[in-house]
């Protein structure tokens, strides 16, 4: 079960803006990179019903989701010619503005990139065990289910 | 024999726990689901899948124990 340990993506709180810049900043020794693509999901302050959402509690089945966010990426990198992908997804409390999931896939081209972390961010929306709860102005709240 | 249940986002709200830890032996998911559903009748207005030991599996998979089982609502992740 063991045999290869498998990579935390779940980070607690937002995604900072620096932590893709640093990420963008990791990846400049790998000169055989000729392409970057990134996805970025970020909370709506949605009105549902006349009230505002102004954040997303998120939870997870942490192993679970992480030995799926590993599936993930390790179909795509047999689907596409990349040189790196990663995955991060926010847990806990993620204010309206704020980043909740980055998707970072690196090839020599651009097209993989590109199909790469489309592929990877669909993937996820479907398959990985993270639960978000809509919090309202007033502290009331609401379950997201993602369509 | 004995199973962890853990529960998880509205589910884990319907049955007001997070984890428990039950006792039993050869264990159809069709029977644990209808056991849960008649514990926690809160279940009933919540959809939700089961995964054991973090892959889903349908409801004919017997329960040997000491297996982790999971009730996993709709995910909102992304």
């Amino acid at each position: 079960m063991k045999d290869k340990k498998i990579k935390n993506s779940l980070v607690e709180g937002p995604i900072t803006p620096e932590k893709i810049g640093t990420s963008i900043a990791h990846h400049q020794v790998k000169t055989n990179i000729g392409a970057h693509d990134i996805f970025l999901g970020q909370v709506r302050a949605d009105e549902i019903d006349g009230k505002i959402v102004t954040a997303i509690d998120y939870s997870a089945y942490d192993e679970m989701a992480n030995k799926v966010f590993d599936e993930i990426r390790e179909a795509a990198f047999e689907k596409f010619d990349l040189t790196c992908g990663h995955i991060y997804h926010s847990k806990g409390i993620v204010k309206a503005g704020e980043i909740c999931l980055f998707v970072f896939t690196s090839s020599k081209h651009r097209q993989m990139a590109f199909d790469a972390t489309r592929f990877i961010t669909e993937e996820i929306k479907i398959k990985v065990p993270v639960f978000g709860k809509e919090i309202f102005e007033d502290d009331s709240f609401q379950w997201k289910t993602n369509q | 024999m004995t199973l962890i249940i853990k529960y998880f986002g509205m589910v884990a709200e319907a049955s007001c726990k997070k984890e428990e830890v039950l006792e039993f032996n050869n264990l159809p998911v069709q029977n644990l689901r209808n056991d849960l559903l008649k514990k926690y009748p809160r279940l009933a207005t919540v959809d939700f899948k089961i995964a054991v030991n973090q892959s889903f599996v349908n409801d004919n998979f017997v329960l040997t124990g000491s297996e982790e089982v999971a009730l996993l609502p709709p995910f909102a992740g992304g």
